[in-house]
Parts: C-alpha cells; sequence; structure tokens
C-alpha cells in the first residue's frame, strides 16, 4: 500500500507537508488500535481503553476543581521552565566560550545528568520546604543540564571562520557573543530546549507528587495511591498530547532555523 | 576612509617597476617576521613560518604560493592581526601591527564565512554596521558593492540557497563595504570548481581596479597567483620562507585571457621550477 | 593530569569543604542537612553493617537486566527506525514527548499485570531506557557517511559483510552512547520506582530512612549512591571517548 500511496503522491505532486499530515494520522490511528488491544488483553480494569480514557479527561477537565490544579502545576512549571531556559542557556554560553571553565565542568554536568534525582528529593524537602519553591527547585535540577549542555555544545561547534570574521571586523567580545555566538548557536539551543521543556515538565511534575498538596501532579499521586488507572491513564494522556503539541511547535521553529542554517 | 589612489591614477605614481626613480610606496612591511608555536606537554614546538620580510607595495597585487602546510596563511594572519609574530615586525601604514586588527584592513577566508541567519544584504552590511556607519551610507556601499559582485538579483535571499561561489561573493562584497585600503585574501577560491575560480579572479582584477586597494593573495595555484598578480611571492616547504619574488609585468588592465600571452607558459614554467622540490618535500612530511 | 581535572578536584573539593563548613556552622538547617564528614561516616557503617547489602545486589541486578533487554530492543527498534524512514518522522516529536511523562506513573498499572515482584520495576527500567538507546543507534546509523556504504557497493560485499566490516564499526560510537545512556536512565528509573512504591531495593531503603527521620542512613545511602553514579559515569565517558578517538584519528 505504500508503494501507491508515494506513486501516487508523486504523480499528483502531493507535497511532503501533507504527506506526513497522513502520515501522522495513520500513526495515531495504529496507536489507538495497539493501546486498544493491550486493553482487552489486560482487562479493561487494569488499562482502561481509549475511549473511556478520553472520557475521563474530559470529566476530569470539567471538574471545578481541576482549574486551580492546572494553575498550580503551570505557575511552578513555568517559574521552572524559565529559570532552566535563562539559567541554562547563560551558563552554556559561558561553558561553551571558556575552554578549560567548559572542561572542567562537563564531566560533573554529565555525572549530576545521570544521578536519580529523586533520591535528592529529600534534601530538596528539607531545605525548602513544601510548597512552590520545592516543586520548582525539581523542576529546574531536571530541566537545566541539558540545555546547559546542548548550547555549549553549539558555542563549540561553531565555525571557527565566525571567530575569526568577528576578530577581522574588530567586535568586541561582547558584539561577538551577541551578533554571532548567540545566533549561530540558536539552531541547537533550541534542540535543547526541546528536551529541557520535557524534562523540566516531568521534573515539576515529580516535585508535585511529594511536595504538594495541588495541581497535576498531586492529582496523579492520588491516583496511584488509589489505583484509580481511569485517572492515571487520562492524565498521563494529556500531559503526552500537550507535550506532544510543544514539541511539534519547537521542531517547526527548529527546520525554520535549520533552513536558514 | 577611503581608497589609497583614486581609482584611474595612472600605475606610474605607484610605480611597481623598481627602477622607476619616484619608487613604490610601501604600504606594509614585515622584518624577520617568525611564527613558533610553543610546545606543550608531549608536543614540541613548531616553527610555522620565517623568517620573513616583505615589502607589500601599496595598490599592487601581491601573492603568495606555495605547498600546503607551509606557512602561507600563517603570514596572512600574522600580517592581519590575527596572529601575533613570536619575532620581527610588522608595520602597516607605519603603525606596528601585533594582536589586533588595524583599521583599513579586511580579511577573506577560504570557509564560508556567511552568517547563515542573516540575508545576503544583512551579511554584507555586518562589517559597516558593527564599526557604526550610519544607514544611509551601508545601504549607498551594500547596494553598490552587492551590484559590483553580481549578487543584486539575491540581496534578500539566505547563504544556504546560494551556491559555494555566490557566498564568497557575499563574503568579498562585504569586505569591500568597509572600503579597505589593504585586502588579504586565504585561498578564498579553494573550495570552488576550475572554472568557478576563473570567474572569481576576473572579478577580484575588476574589484582591485575598481578601489585601488592593496591585495594580497594566498594561494596553492600556480596558475591563478600568475594570472592575477603584479608580483608573486615562492614560498619554501615549512617552516615557510620566501624563496624568491617574482615581477609579473602584466598591464594593470588584464583577465584571464592573460593565459595566452606567451609569457604566461614561461612564468607558471619558472614558479613551479622553485616549488617542486618544496611541494615534494611538503608531502613527504605530511604524517 | 591535565589542567581541566586539576581544576575540577579543586571545585569539587571546595564545594564539600563549604558544605561542611555550612552545616557545622549551622548555617543550613542541621535538623536537614548533616556535614558530609558525617555523612561518610554513615555510609561506611552502612556497608560494614552487611544490612543494605541485599538491596544493593537487588538494585544493581535488576538494573543490569534491565539494561541488557533495553539495549537488545532498543538496537532492534532503532535500526527498524533506520530501515523504515516514514515512521522515523512521525514518530520524532513522539519520541521528544516521551519524556515529558513520569513514566512510572504506569507502575501500579504493571503491579497489577505482573505481580508484587521485581518485574514491574525491571519494566520501567526497559521503557525508560529504550527509547534513548533506539535513538542512538538510529543516529549511528545515519551517521555512517555515504561514501564507506558507496564503497561497499564498488567492492561488491554482500549486505552481511556490509554491516559487519562497515555499518557497525562505523556507528560504533554512537551505538556506545546509547548503551552509556541506557544503563543510566534504567539505573535512574529503577531506583526512582523503588522510591516511590517497593519494599526492597536501594531506592527503597533511601524512602525508608527519610520517613524515619534516620538523616545519617539516608545521607550515607545517597552518598553511596552518588560515588556509584559518578564513577560508573567517568568509566563509561573514559570508555566512549576512546572509542570516539579512535574514530577521529582513523579518519584523518
Amino acid at each position: 500500500m505504500s508503494t501507491v500511496t508515494s506513486t501516487t503522491a508523486r504523480e499528483l505532486g502531493t507535497s511532503r507537508a501533507s504527506r506526513s499530515w497522513s502520515d501522522g494520522v495513520i500513526l495515531v490511528l495504529a496507536l489507538l488500535a495497539l493501546w486498544q488491544l493491550c486493553s482487552w488483553l489486560a482487562g479493561p480494569e487494569i488499562l482502561p481503553t481509549p475511549w473511556r480514557t478520553a472520557v475521563k479527561a474530559l470529566k476530569i477537565v470539567r471538574d471545578e476543581d481541576f482549574p486551580q490544579s492546572l494553575e498550580a502545576t503551570g505557575i511552578a512549571f513555568i517559574a521552572a521552565l524559565v529559570i532552566s531556559a535563562v539559567g541554562g542557556v547563560s551558563l552554556g554560553l559561558v561553558l561553551g566560550a571558556r575552554r578549560l571553565a567548559g572542561d572542567v565542568m562537563e564531566p560533573l554536568l554529565m555525572a549530576f545528568y545521570a544521578l536519580p534525582k529523586i533520591t535528592l528529593y529529600p534534601v530538596v524537602l528539607l531545605m525548602f520546604g513544601l510548597g512552590l519553591s520545592a516543586k520548582v527547585t525539581f523542576g529546574v535540577i531536571h530541566g537545566i543540564i541539558p540545555i546547559t549542555v546542548f548550547t555549549m555544545g553549539a558555542v563549540r561547534n561553531m565555525p571557527i571562520v565566525y571567530a575569526r570574521t568577528a576578530l577581522a571586523y574588530r567586535l568586541t567580545p561582547l558584539d561577538f557573543a551577541r551578533y554571532v555566538m548567540l545566533p549561530a548557536a540558536v539552531p541547537e539551543v533550541v534542540a535543547g530546549l526541546r528536551i529541557g521543556f520535557s524534562l523540566t515538565l516531568l521534573g515539576t511534575l515529580i516535585g508535585e507528587m511529594f511536595a504538594s498538596q495541588s495541581g497535576i501532579g498531586h492529582m496523579l499521586m492520588i491516583a496511584m495511591a488509589r489505583n484509580d488507572t481511569e485517572t492515571i491513564m487520562a492524565l498521563a494522556l494529556m500531559l503526552f498530547l500537550f507535550a506532544t503539541g510543544v514539541n511539534l511547535l519547537l521542531l517547526r521553529w527548529h527546520h525554520r532555523l535549520a533552513k536558514t542554517g | 576612509m577611503g581608497p589609497l589612489r583614486k581609482p584611474g591614477t595612472p600605475l606610474s605614481v605607484v610605480s611597481a617597476n623598481p627602477t622607476s626613480p619616484a619608487g613604490p610606496q610601501i604600504h606594509a612591511t614585515l622584518t624577520d617576521v617568525t611564527r613558533i608555536y610553543p610546545g606543550s606537554k608531549g608536543r614540541p614546538s613548531f616553527h610555522a613560518l620565517g623568517p620573513v620580510s616583505l615589502n607589500l607595495r601599496a595598490g599592487e597585487f601581491f601573492s603568495v604560493v606555495g605547498p600546503s602546510g607551509c606557512g602561507k596563511s600563517t603570514l596572512l594572519d600574522v600580517m592581519a592581526g590575527l596572529n601575533p609574530a613570536s619575532s620581527g615586525s610588522v608595520i602597516f601604514e607605519g603603525v606596528p601591527v601585533h594582536a589586533k586588527v588595524p583599521d583599513g584592513v579586511a580579511v577573506v577566508f577560504q570557509e564560508d564565512a556567511t552568517f547563515p541567519w542573516l540575508t545576503v544584504y544583512d551579511n554584507a552590511a555586518f562589517g559597516a554596521r558593527r564599526a557604526g556607519l550610519p544607514e544611509p551610507e551601508i545601504r549607498e556601499r551594500v547596494e553598490h558593492a552587492l551590484a559590483f559582485m553580481g549578487l543584486k538579483a539575491f540581496t534578500q535571499s539566505y547563504p544556504a540557497q546560494l551556491s559555494g561561489g555566490m557566498r564568497q561573493r557575499v563574503c568579498i562584497a562585504r569586505a569591500m563595504v568597509v572600503r579597505p585600503r589593504l585586502m588579504l585574501l586565504d585561498e578564498p577560491f579553494g573550495a570552488l570548481d576550475q572554472q568557478t575560480r576563473l570567474l572569481m579572479g576576473d572579478e577580484m582584477l575588476k574589484l582591485w581596479r575598481d578601489t585601488g586597494a592593496t591585495v594580497m593573495l594566498i594561494t596553492h595555484s600556480i596558475d591563478e597567483a600568475v594570472l592575477l598578480s603584479d608580483r608573486i611571492g615562492v614560498m619554501s616547504a615549512c617552516p615557510g620562507r620566501f624563496i624568491e619574488t617574482i615581477e609579473t609585468n602584466w598591464p594593470r588592465e588584464r583577465d584571464s585571457n592573460t593565459a595566452l600571452d606567451a609569457r604566461f607558459g614561461e612564468l607558471t614554467a619558472r614558479v613551479w621550477g622553485l616549488l617542486r622540490g618544496e611541494a615534494m618535500k611538503a608531502l613527504g612530511s605530511q604524517t | 593530569m591535565n589542567l581541566a581535572t586539576r581544576w575540577r578536584l579543586a571545585l569539587m573539593v571546595a564545594f564539600v569543604l563549604t558544605l561542611e563548613l555550612a552545616s557545622r556552622l549551622a548555617w543550613i538547617d542541621p535538623v536537614s542537612f548533616i556535614p558530609p564528614s558525617r555523612m561518610v561516616v554513615g555510609a561506611w557503617q552502612l556497608l560494614r553493617s552487611g544490612d543494605y547489602t541485599d538491596d544493593i545486589l537487588l538494585t544493581l541486578s535488576s538494573a543490569a537486566l534491565a539494561v541488557v533487554m533495553a539495549v537488545v530492543a532498543g538496537f532492534a527498534f532503532g535500526v527498524a527506525l533506520y530501515k523504515l524512514p516514514r515512521v522515523r518522522r512521525v514518530l520524532d516529536p513522539l519520541l521528544m514527548s516521551y519524556y515529558a511523562v513520569p513514566i512510572f506513573v504506569i507502575y501500579p498499572i504493571l503491579i497489577v499485570l505482573m505481580g508484587l515482584n521485581r518485574w514491574p520495576l525491571i519494566s520501567l527500567g526497559v521503557l525508560f531506557a529504550i527509547v534513548a538507546m533506539a535513538v542512538n543507534t538510529l543516529n549511528g546509523l545515519e551517521r555512517v557517511p555515504r561514501v564507506m556504504l558507496r564503497t561497499a557497493r564498488a567492492l561488491r560485499m554482500s549486505p552481511l559483510a556490509e554491516i559487519r566490516l562497515i555499518t557497525l564499526p562505523a556507528s560504533l560510537p554512537f551505538v556506545f552512547t546509547g548503551i552509556k545512556l541506557s544503563v543510566v536512565y534504567a539505573f535512574i528509573a529503577i531506583v526512582a520506582g523503588e522510591f516511590v512504591l517497593s519494599g526492597s531495593g536501594f531506592g527503597y531503603r533511601i524512602a525508608f530512612a527519610y520517613n524515619n527521620f534516620d538523616n545519617p542512613s539516608m545521607y550515607g545511602l545517597m552518598l553511596l549512591l552518588l560515588l556509584f553514579v559518578g564513577t560508573l559515569n567517568m568509566l563509561l565517558h573514559m570508555a566512549e571517548a576512546r572509542l570516539y578517538r579512535r574514530m577521529s584519528r582513523a579518519a584523518t
């Protein structure tokens, strides 16, 4: 069937964009079918069907307490994301530009990245107490590392001829950073932001699961304790859709940058 | 910050003929310049260049030709102030050059130095903008430079949409815009195919005549050096030193048809005669 | 020992000393944070007592099993994606959002499916690691320079020979990065899972110590974890660097 599709597409001169749309639809349908199958195999009590999950999701969204949860998570997440992004990019620029600093810090960053950060939760909690700052801290420690590492890579991989050109036109170091280094690094920084986005969300949710009386993470925790699989799946689905949506946007931005790059 | 001499001034005023009583005006001088990269743990020091001495005459087109890895690019870097000399002195317009690029010098590199996030127009305007020139002045210069380099139709395009040769033209246009008095070209056509190279050579000569700047071209192509230059500095294998300087005595109004001149073959043979042994040395010493 | 290493050691020593000073001088609340020296003592006592050996071994064995499964399955997945570019293109955004959802929320579901044993945890480890392995395998396969593949065809190599002699060696550094990440992620997922909901294992022990306000044990365990992860990471990194170095030296 795929050969027919591609031949027809070529004959009709269908654009790649519309083909990737149809591919996406096919994939979604395939995943839904797989999900339904697993649900039948495991039993709907253990793994709710897609339909029941969707219904539950709608119910949750319409619930009057939901906006509050959403706001709580939203504030913490956005705060964590801003700190991770700004902090990560700045740190990455500095570590990328100063070779020694980068060489010194890189293994330390990677070791921290490899740590099961959930085991730091007691420390974070003990130091920040329950509440917003703990959640935000958790989100930041998850997301800031990949953003830093990617930015560092972007600066280090910048073609040397850019630096020589900046010298040739007598740019000040600040002008160099602003007009050459930063724009050159943007595509890879965006790639880092994609990963940082997902991980910051993860960190914030985990933080909420343990450090909060409100928010979506908290809802997840309660559902896990009650073994309320419908709610678990509904929330997981909503989070997944949200993350995918943002990822698609960031991907599109990345592609646009890459086209001019 | 205009050109050193007005375009159209007869050649005899700035004479390439060393026996003329007026004598050539010297634009830049290298005196016993060496570049030795100091060693570190596990790596011996590396003597890349010199000692080299050179008097660059104002308004001349000077080529440096030599085998790969002989220090030609190092020579250009030292002259431009991109790389400090280990010993000896570099003087440009009477002022010593050390670790900073002086005003009035422009460099075109071998690699593609166009910024992919800027349009062709913004790329060409880059140097002038960072130097703080007013926008109307910049617009005039950029439009002239881009038209001169045949890029008028591509002002709003991005480098990714252009071929390698066109991107190099953008880099040359960018250099034109700042009206340099000395243009340093580090194998600018190295990544291009032969036919494009010949055409770019013609454009370089036009630019040289139009601006009246002094041009120093680094190349490994003997043909290119002989075709384009007033004088050729033949460089030895590493550490690079000048073996000989050859005068071509071509007329100022020249283009790639110079290849048809009887003396072209003579000069090329002469350069190759000097270089052959050095090239073999360079080939053998490459690890 | 080069300059960067020296600076790094100095940095870490300074950091530990600052923590030590800060906690002894009660700049940091002594209830929540104990001095690093006492952490070391706690860790040493843990190891000597032998009480935790079972849990440590349990976690390590679960992680090892998860790594093996994730590497094999992830590699196969990566190869499949390489052969099916359309699937790959569509899956790309999904693969990134994969890590946005705390995967261990399906832990209860897994427990019901597999029972109250180590398998739900191992599954979590596999699920967490498999995507990283697949993506890196894919990357490695794509980065085989086309000229090498054309050389293989020019030499009329069989598909098997081409895979064995060209594709695998050329993609090895990236595949190794995938293995490295799989180890890291599997370990993270399993310890996290143990922490959240389990009756055994290293992560469980940390949670237990926390819930019982047993700071010395808790911090001792965390220190051991930190040292283990740091050492493991360093070894993997060294091996990876050597692989990449051989590749780039061979390329010149």
